[in-house]
């Protein structure tokens, strides 16, 4: 038992631990500054005040995630030199320049625009502040772009060449930057950005719906997050396809693991269920549609996959994890689509804002993009493993020279505060969803201030149930 | 395919490496005065009176924190980009000072909306405002002091123990750090803020300042008996000639800071109090230079190859200019004294 916790497992936990936090917050706001600024723009050219009404309800929430996407961001920036130096110093050469310009061209942006976009409003122009909002919306996008580039080298590296301490050194930037499944990634994670910030709204705005299917707002948000449902989840669906046939070529250990065969065989099925047995080397209660496997990945009924016997024991990744995680996410990418058709069904029908079931099932579907997110990156860094740059650096070797205790110590730290300090946002943030959005409509409010994260409700926008001031916990 | 490549051979071109030692040290100095005012008023927080006072002193600063703490980023993921062997002893050597501040930053980082979402926690959030502020600029100092004293390193890593970070000089480090960014943070307030606030701003910028000085002269007699290479750059012949003038500015600058005080200017404190920190971080530069990591690795030897170094270069040259253009703008958008009526929030 001792053994099992060496300094090595628990610094992978504390990586797994603090990157799952980072990327739900960053999710959220990659997707919500996009929404941000679509409203704001529907508003100036509209000149409806309910769409600045939307735009500042959503507009608080937007300052208390990005907060906490900026501070687990801060953590993780510093997480690879204290926990994995080794790492550090073969792939910074390669790794610190993009995420160097990460900083200086998405951070900087953000930052540097977002006190004008949370503050500004009544000290600089209506359009200078619409610009702030898109320079806030465009520079999550530059994050992701460069952050995705450092996590897709580490998968499928190119462009390096290996100087005589071991460094990876850049041979050819443009290789390495746009290596093989960055495109794929890139695409998938923003998409999935755009999905989940779409299913939170539509959950929120089902939500209130359900308790006046009249309020003027709330079909506004209802109605923009099922087109968004229906339009980007099956272009999801497509991307996701396209990103699995692009690892099959690169990693094909990894889509062994996802698809869960062991044996190389023409011909595969497609294993919808069942218990991959990592020890005997089965996948055991497996549920199987002949040929349908080879048919997915290989758009051949006899195509060939391979199985994870090709590989030897310590170059496996988890495939019980792997599997079940994969399931998970495009199960939620299923049912996402799902919705979307119905909502479109009922849209035609004229009866968007009459089904009082579509908006339970968009209530319990609103967290679906959050799950959908981290099943996805636990199969995509699981699914890699033993190696942090695929197949050239292992896991073990890129350790620091660390203590267990010292990364245990920092580890129950970090859970602690955590859970804490991002639970208690989380509490914040839906009591902040809980207020009913109910706006003036009429007439458009000249110049209001906006006020973030005020507890006095503003000017020309009512706030009826402003819940925000109570005890917690 | 293993690659040499004779850095020697190319020093008649650019020389990469010096010029990203300077590009970082900006970045780092850009970050202790523009957080350090930040972290100064944070740490200052439990002395204004809970409610008016407080959100006040926090407004002359919730527009521009985020991309203060930027430069802190900026100094991490640049030292990971150019000088990645650097940042991998590094790290791991301050390894629980890092943390601690990491997680103080968390607390701080969050405070600045949560302390509005509920009245009943404010004073909760208050206080994690101020303990983070505290401990991360209490570790940032300690981290100082450490990297100062010197990371012992064997085969391209830390090979020190787990407390070496933890000294009576980095302590002295550690207090001299939140000393000064509590000067910073006081001129702030007396820049930005009027009434009972600036009031009591004045009233803490003074010890603030008596107190730096003190910690300075500490330091700075310490400094050279950690390493005789300090000692040379400070006191042998030919260097005592560039070295003599940094305490000569430090006397004006005080003089300055002191003067603005008595007779309550509103801009001038600030203004010396920035200057007294660019040049007790220029000195830590004299002693510093060349050496990345003292006392065993340079500039050269821990800077990533230059491929690595003009990539990035390219992008900086353009990139930071810009920086610095909106993020003066932005400092613009909120310039003058705060109203205390209207509030942001
Ligand atoms: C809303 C989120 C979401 C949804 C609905 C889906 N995905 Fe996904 N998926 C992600 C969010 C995501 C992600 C979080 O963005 C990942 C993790 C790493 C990455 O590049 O994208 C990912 C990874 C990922 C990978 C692993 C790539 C690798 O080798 O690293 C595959 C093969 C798929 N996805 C395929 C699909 C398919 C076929 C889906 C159809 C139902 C699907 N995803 C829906
Ligand atoms: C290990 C990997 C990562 C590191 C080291 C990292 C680092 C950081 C840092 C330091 C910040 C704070 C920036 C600031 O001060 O303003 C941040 C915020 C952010 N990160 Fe990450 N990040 C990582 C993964 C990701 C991923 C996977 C994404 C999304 C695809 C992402 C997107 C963002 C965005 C959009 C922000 C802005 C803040 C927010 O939206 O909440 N990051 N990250
Ligand atoms: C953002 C969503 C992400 C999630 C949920 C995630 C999840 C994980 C998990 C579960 C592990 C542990 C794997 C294992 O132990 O088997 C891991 C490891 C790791 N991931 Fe990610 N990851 C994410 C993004 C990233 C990004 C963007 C990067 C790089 C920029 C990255 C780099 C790493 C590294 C260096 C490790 C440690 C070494 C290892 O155990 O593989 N990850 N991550």
């Amino acid at each position: 038992m001792a053994e099992l916790f060496n300094a090595e497992l628990l610094a992978r936990i504390q990586f797994a631990f603090t990157i799952s936090f980072h990327i739900v917050f960053p999710a959220f706001s990659i997707g919500l500054a996009s929404y941000l600024a679509v409203l704001e723009g529907l508003w100036l050219w509209t000149g409806r005040a309910i769409y600045l009404g939307i735009f500042q309800y959503w507009l608080k929430i937007f300052a208390v995630v990005f907060g906490m996407g900026v501070v687990s961001g801060i953590v993780m920036s510093y997480q690879f030199g204290t926990n994995w130096s080794v790492f550090s110093d073969k792939t910074g050469p390669i790794l610190g320049p993009l995420m160097g310009y990460e900083v200086l061209s998405a951070f900087f942006l953000e930052a540097g625009f977002l006190g004008v976009m949370l503050f500004g409003k009544n000290k600089v122009g209506k359009k200078l502040h619409f610009f702030a909002t898109m320079m806030v919306a465009i520079g999550t996008l530059f994050s992701a772009f460069w952050i995705l580039s450092v996590n897709s080298w580490m998968q499928t590296p190119a462009g390096y060449g290996i100087n005589e301490a071991g460094q990876f050194i850049p041979l050819d930037w443009f290789a390495a930057v746009f290596n093989p499944s960055f495109p794929y990634r890139l695409v998938h994670m923003v998409l999935a950005a755009y999905l989940t910030t779409a299913f939170v709204v539509g959950g929120v705005s089902a939500w209130h719906l359900l308790k006046d299917r009249h309020n003027e707002a709330g079909r506004i948000m209802f109605s923009m997050a099922m087109w968004m449902a229906v339009l980007v989840a099956p272009i999801q669906i497509v991307a996701g396809d396209f990103h699995g046939l692009n690892t099959l070529e690169h990693q094909p250990a990894k889509i062994a693991a996802m698809e869960g065969h062991f044996e190389t065989r023409k011909g595969a099925p497609l294993i919808l269920f069942g218990v991959p047995n990592m020890q005997d080397e089965t996948v055991d209660y497996a549920l199987e549609i002949p040929k349908l496997g080879s048919l997915i990945l290989t758009h051949d009924l006899d195509g060939e996959i391979r199985g994870l016997k090709e590989w030897s024991r310590e170059d496996r990744p988890n495939a019980l994890i792997v599997f079940w995680s994969f399931r998970l996410m495009v199960g939620l990418g299923f049912l996402m689509a799902g919705l979307g058709i119905w909502s479109l069904y009922q849209r035609c029908r004229g009866k968007l804002f009459d089904t009082s079931l579509m908006f339970r099932f968009s209530v319990l579907m609103a967290p679906s993009g959050f799950i959908a997110i981290l099943a996805g990156w636990i199969t995509t860094e699981v699914g890699r493993q033993p190696y942090t740059v695929y197949g050239l650096l292992r896991t073990a070797d890129s350790l620091s020279p660390i203590d267990a205790p010292a990364v245990a110590a920092s580890l129950l730290a970090f859970i602690v505060v955590y859970f804490t300090v991002f639970g208690v946002g989380i509490v914040y943030i839906l009591r902040l969803m809980g207020r009913t959005p109910d706006f003036e409509t009429g007439e458009e409010v000249p110049d209001a201030p906006l006020r973030t994260a005020s507890i006095t409700p503003l000017k020309g926008l009512r706030v009826k149930d402003a819940s925000v001031p109570k005890q917690e916990g | 395919m293993p690659l040499s490549r004779n850095r020697k051979g190319r020093q008649m071109e650019l020389d990469l490496p010096l010029i990203w030692s300077f590009l970082i040290a900006f970045s780092v100095l850009a970050y202790v005065l523009l957080d350090g005012f930040d972290l100064g008023i944070g740490i200052l927080f439990p002395f204004f009176n809970k409610g008016a006072e407080r959100d006040y002193a926090m407004n002359t600063i919730a527009p521009v924190w985020d991309g203060n703490e930027t430069w802190l980023v900026l100094g991490g993921g640049g030292l990971f980009a150019v000088f990645p062997l650097a940042y991998a002893v590094v790290l791991p050597a301050l390894y629980a000072p890092l943390t601690i501040m990491l997680l103080g930053l968390v607390f701080r980082g969050v405070a600045f909306e949560y302390r509005w979402r509920s009245r009943n926690s404010q004073a909760k959030w208050d206080l994690a405002f101020f303990g983070g502020s505290l401990a991360a600029a209490f570790c940032q100092g300690l981290a100082l002091g450490a990297l100062v004293q010197g990371i012992e390193i064997v085969d391209r890593a830390y090979a020190g123990g787990w407390w070496n970070w933890l000294t009576p000089f980095s302590l002295m480090t550690g207090v001299s750090v939140v000393i000064g960014y509590v000067l910073l943070g006081s001129t702030w307030l007396v820049l930005k803020t009027s009434g009972p606030v600036q009031d009591k701003a004045y009233d803490f910028a003074k010890p603030a300042l008596w107190s730096f000085l003190g910690v300075i002269l500490v330091v700075s007699l310490w400094t050279p008996f950690l390493n005789p290479v300090f000692m040379s750059r400070w006191f042998a012949v030919p260097q005592i000639f560039y070295t003599a003038p940094v305490p000569v500015f430090v006397c004006v600058a005080a003089l300055v800071l002191f003067r603005g005080l008595k007779e309550k200017r509103d801009g001038s404190p600030f203004m010396a109090s920035v200057t007294l920190f660019i040049l007790t971080y220029v000195g830590l530069g004299i002693s510093f230079f060349p050496y990345m990591v003292p006392p065993g690795l340079t500039i050269w030897q821990a800077a990533a190859p230059d491929e690595s170094l003009a990539f990035l270069l390219a992008g900086t040259a353009v990139l930071v200019p810009l920086i610095l253009i909106y993020t003066s703008y932005s400092y613009w958008v909120f310039r003058g004294k705060v109203d205390p009526g209207e509030g942001y929030h």
